[in-house]
């Protein structure tokens, strides 16, 4: 199984790394950008496909991979090669 | 009195705070590696700053889980002195011994400086000594100190005293200008309920010699030995 694993700040949390990215696509002549937030991405591997290795996949999720207190994630699973396609697709 | 001194790979505090703590009069501190899995015989813990397993994923995130920790959260449920200095209280956190989190400075920058600290709370066991509005002087070292935390936990920290000391200009004052990282309410170290775990970003541990600027550092571990000598009596 292939999962892909985005972590992102949680809508309260400062995001002063994001902010400085913001202001420098303004700066870069698109003042129509309204807000840049920076999380992690991260591509797993994992041997075998079912619903209990998913739920395992889900507690590490919160233990490790993110911080719930800072932090929401999203575990996408992917069929390796349409990956990028799948991100897209979350993105509009 | 035996203080152990975690070392996990990446720390690089675990020497100013052996030596901190072995310049106070009747303590004593020991190494202990993180792949120890007891702290049986010491009378209180400490983690020490640096950049624990590299600060990959977030600071303190892997740490957590070394075989130490076991030992460091079944000895804070019983009662036992933690204090966690700089990446310590990252890991502190991260564990869920205190509440919050530590996140990149505001100003996206490493600070490293001396900053004045007022205490807030004098009769915690890590500040005896300390008047209400004591002004300490300690160096910070960091680049995610920034402290955060939701309105409802923040107003739990603020209800029930848990916000031991705050970033304050050198007359005591809680202004922003004194926040060197954006810190919420400008927080500086918090304990956990119970009172008995404290994590706080400046490094009492560089502070333990006036020829290195500040020995106020020295405070808070001379602190924690009255604070286990008064237990002692009581157990007595």
């Amino acid at each position: 199984m292939k999962v892909n694993v985005i972590v992102k700040p949680k809508e309260a949390v400062l995001d002063p790394q994001g902010n400085a990215v913001r202001d420098a696509m303004r700066h870069l002549g698109m003042p129509e950008v309204r807000s840049v937030r920076i999380g992690k991405y991260m591509e797993i591997n994992l041997d075998g496909e079912d619903a209990d290795l998913e739920k395992r996949l889900h507690g590490l999720c919160r233990d490790l991979l993110s911080n719930p207190v800072i932090e929401d994630y999203e575990l996408v699973k992917t069929n390796g090669a349409r990956k990028t396609s799948a991100i897209r697709k979350k993105q509009k | 009195m035996k203080f152990a001194v975690i070392q996990f790979p990446g720390s690089n505090c675990d020497q100013d705070c052996v030596s901190g703590i072995n310049s106070i009069e009747g303590l004593q501190a020991d190494y202990v590696w993180h792949k120890e899995t007891s702290l049986r015989d010491y009378d209180a813990i400490v983690l020490p700053g640096g950049f624990a397993y590299g600060d990959y994923l977030r600071c303190g995130a892997i740490a957590r889980f070394s075989p130490i920790m076991k030992a460091v959260i079944s000895d804070a449920r019983t009662g036992k002195l933690v204090l966690g200095t700089c990446n310590g209280f990252q890991v502190l956190c991260e564990a869920g011994l205190l509440p919050g989190a530590l996140v990149r400075n505001r100003s996206l920058r490493f600070v490293c400086e001396m900053v004045t600290l007022r205490v807030e709370v004098p009769d915690s066991p890590f500040t005896h000594g300390c008047p209400e509005g004591t002004v300490l002087r300690m160096p910070i070292a960091h680049g995610e100190g920034c402290y955060f935390a939701d309105a409802q936990t923040l107003h739990e920290l603020n209800h029930n005293r848990q916000v031991i000391m705050r970033y304050a200009d050198d007359r005591g004052r809680v202004v922003p200008e004194a926040n060197p990282n954006g810190s919420i309410e400008n927080i500086a170290g918090i304990c956990n309920r119970e009172g008995n775990v404290f994590g706080l970003m400046p490094h009492p541990d560089r502070a333990c010699d006036a020829r290195l600027g500040s020995a106020d550092g020295a405070k808070i571990f001379q602190s924690m030995m009255q604070t286990i000598e008064a237990a002692h009596v009581r157990a007595a």
